[in-house]
C-alpha cells in the first residue's frame, strides 16, 4: 500500500479524537454527577 | 405618550444621528482613514514591486476597508453603550429593525467614504491607469460592497457591545462571514481598474454576488437584531 | 435504610446502547475501509482516506444544520428553551472537533493524490472558513450574561453562519472558476465508486451519525449538569450570606 503513513494516520486521528473528546467529556460528567442529587437529573 | 415611530422613519433619524455625531467627532476621518492610509503604505514596503503592487491593488483597498469596518463597527456601538442610549431606545419600544437599518446605513456610508479615499490612494500611489468605462462598475459595485459590510458589522457589533472581550471576538466572528464580500469586491475593482487583465465587462457578475450578500445579510441581521441587543 | 450508591452519570441505557453500536460500526468501518475493500482506479489507496474524511464532513455539516434548526428555534422563543440551546451548543462543539478531523484528513488524502496539503478548492476552502466561523460561535457562548442572553446571542450567530454556507460556497467556486489553468484540480473529491465502496462509505456514514447523537446527548447533559452545579453553588453562596448578616448585626 503506498503512503500508508497518511492512511493509518487519517484513522488514527479520526477515531483518536473521538476517544479523546469522548473521554474527557465522560470524566467532566462524572465530576459534575457527584454534585448534583439524581433526582434533579432530567434524564433517568 | 405618542406612539414610536416607524421602521423608515426609526432608520433615518438613527441614521441621521450616528452620521452628525462623526461629524461632530470626525473619529473616522481624523483617526480610522490616517489609519488606513497608513495601511497601504505599508502594503508598499510587504510587497516591494510596483508591478505586483498594482496587481494587488483591489485586494488590498478591500483588505484595509475591512479592517477598518472592524474598527468603525465597534466605534459605532461605543457611542451607544457609553451613555445607555442604545438601551434607551429599546425600552421606549423603538423597533429593533429600524435601530438596526439606520446604524447600518449610518456605516454603510462612512465605509464608503472610505472606500473612495483608499480607491483614490491606490491611484496614487501605486500607479495605476484605470480605464475609461470602469467607474459605473466602480462605483456600484463599492456601494453594494460596503453595504454588505455594514450589515454584517453592525449585527456583531451590536450583538459584542457591552460585553467584555469584545475587542478580539468580533474580528474573529466578522473576518470569515465577509469572505464573500472581500472576493466580490477585489474582483469586480480588478475589472475596474484593469489591473487583472480582465475587461470592464467581466466585473459584473461579481456584482451580483455582491447584492446578494448584501441583501442576505440585511434581511438576516433586520430578523436577528433584536434578539441580538435585548438584555 | 437504603444502601448509598453512586451518583449517575450522564449515561442512560439508549446511550449505552448507541455508544456500543458506534463502536461496533467504527470497527466495522476500520476493518473494510483499510483490508476488505479494494483501492481506487484512479486514485489508489488514498480513496481509503475518503471512508473516514466523507463521514467527518457528513457530521460536521449535520451538527452545524441541527445547530441552525435549534438555533431558529431559541430565537422563536426568545431564548426560553435552555434545552434546546444546550442540543444548539452541544451540536456545534462535536461539529467544530470534527470540522478540525476533516480539514487534517482532507489535507493528508490530498498530499496523497495532489501532491500539496492544500488546494484553493471551494470546497475545501469552505469548509476552512466554516471552521473558523463556528470557533466564533463557541467563543461567543463562552460570554458573560444572564443564561437567555447567552442563548440569543449564540442564536444569532448560529443562524448568520448557516446562511454564509451557500454564500461562501458559492463565491469561492466563482472566483476558483477564474483559475482553471491548474490542472491538479482535476482529480477532484469525486470518485467513481463501485459497490463494495459505496457500502464502506455507507457504514461510515451510519457510523458517525451515532457517534454524533451520542455525542450531543451527552454533551447537553453535561451543560445541564454544570448549569445546575453553578445553580446551586449560587444557591449556597446566597444561603451563607443570610445566615451570615444577622450574625454581623449582633456584634
Amino acid at each position: 500500500m503506498e503512503s500508508i503513513e497518511f492512511i493509518i494516520g487519517s484513522y488514527l486521528l479520526t477515531f483518536g479524537a473521538i476517544a479523546v473528546v469522548a473521554a474527557r467529556m465522560l470524566r467532566r460528567a462524572r465530576s459534575l454527577s457527584h454534585r448534583v442529587p439524581d433526582e434533579e437529573k432530567y434524564w433517568l | 405618550m405618542s406612539t414610536p415611530p416607524g421602521v423608515v422613519a426609526t432608520a433615518r433619524m438613527i441614521a441621521a444621528r450616528d452620521l452628525r455625531i462623526e461629524w461632530r467627532a470626525r473619529v473616522v476621518m481624523n483617526q480610522v482613514i490616517p489609519f488606513a492610509a497608513v495601511t497601504m503604505v505599508l502594503f508598499a514596503f510587504a510587497v516591494d514591486d510596483t508591478g505586483a503592487l498594482g496587481r494587488l491593488a483591489p485586494g488590498l483597498v478591500w483588505l484595509t476597508v475591512m479592517f477598518s469596518l472592524l474598527l468603525c463597527a465597534q466605534r459605532a456601538f461605543a457611542i451607544e453603550s457609553a451613555d445607555g442610549a442604545l438601551e434607551a431606545l429599546r425600552v421606549a419600544g423603538v423597533d429593533p429593525v429600524g435601530i438596526f437599518l439606520g446604524k447600518a446605513a449610518a456605516l454603510a456610508v462612512q465605509l464608503l467614504a472610505l472606500a473612495v479615499v483608499m480607491v483614490l490612494a491606490a491611484l496614487i500611489l501605486y500607479d495605476l491607469d484605470p480605464p475609461a468605462g470602469g467607474v459605473v462598475l466602480l462605483v456600484t459595485s463599492a456601494i453594494c460592497a460596503t453595504c454588505a459590510l455594514a450589515a454584517t458589522g453592525t449585527i456583531y457589533a451590536g450583538l459584542a457591545a457591552g460585553v467584555s472581550g469584545r475587542e478580539t471576538l468580533l474580528p474573529l466572528l466578522v473576518v470569515p462571514v465577509v469572505s464573500p464580500v472581500l472576493i466580490g469586491a477585489t474582483r469586480a475593482v480588478e475589472a475596474a481598474l484593469g489591473t487583472g487583465g480582465t475587461a470592464v465587462a467581466d466585473g459584473w457578475p461579481w456584482v451580483g454576488l455582491l447584492a446578494v450578500v448584501a441583501v442576505a445579510s440585511a434581511v438576516v441581521g433586520a430578523l436577528t437584531f433584536g434578539s441580538a441587543i435585548r438584555d | 435504610m437504603t444502601t448509598p450508591t453512586t451518583p449517575r452519570s450522564t449515561g442512560t441505557r439508549a446511550t449505552r446502547v448507541i455508544g456500543i453500536a458506534a463502536i461496533v460500526m467504527s470497527a466495522w468501518l476500520t476493518l473494510f475501509g483499510l483490508v476488505l475493500s479494494p483501492a481506487d482506479v484512479a486514485q489508489g489507496d488514498a480513496v481509503r482516506i475518503m471512508y473516514v474524511h466523507v463521514p467527518s464532513v457528513w457530521l460536521a455539516y449535520l451538527a452545524f444544520i441541527v445547530t441552525a434548526i435549534c438555533s431558529v428555534w431559541v430565537l422563536v422563543a426568545r431564548g426560553r428553551v435552555p434545552g434546546v440551546d444546550r442540543v444548539a451548543g452541544a451540536s456545534a462543539e462535536i461539529g467544530v472537533v470534527f470540522m478540525a478531523v476533516t480539514l487534517v484528513s482532507g489535507m493528508l488524502w490530498g498530499r496523497i493524490t495532489w501532491g500539496v496539503y492544500w488546494q484553493w478548492d471551494a470546497r475545501l476552502t469552505t469548509t476552512a472558513l466554516l471552521f473558523i466561523t463556528y470557533i466564533g460561535y463557541l467563543a461567543v457562548r463562552g460570554l458573560d450574561g444572564s443564561p437567555e442572553q447567552r442563548a440569543r446571542r449564540s442564536a444569532v450567530v448560529g443562524v448568520v453562519a448557516v446562511a454564509e454556507i451557500p454564500l461562501v460556497h458559492w463565491s469561492v467556486r466563482l472566483w476558483r472558476s477564474l483559475h482553471q489553468e491548474a490542472t491538479v484540480l482535476d482529480t477532484d473529491l469525486d470518485v467513481d465508486i463501485d459497490g463494495l465502496m459505496l457500502f464502506t462509505l455507507f457504514v461510515g456514514v451510519i457510523a458517525f451519525t451515532l457517534w454524533f447523537v451520542w455525542f450531543v446527548l451527552h454533551r447537553a447533559r453535561v451543560m445541564a449538569l454544570a448549569a445546575l452545579v453553578e445553580e446551586r453553588s449560587l444557591d449556597e453562596a446566597l444561603a451563607e450570606r443570610a445566615t451570615e448578616v444577622p450574625a454581623g448585626g449582633q456584634n
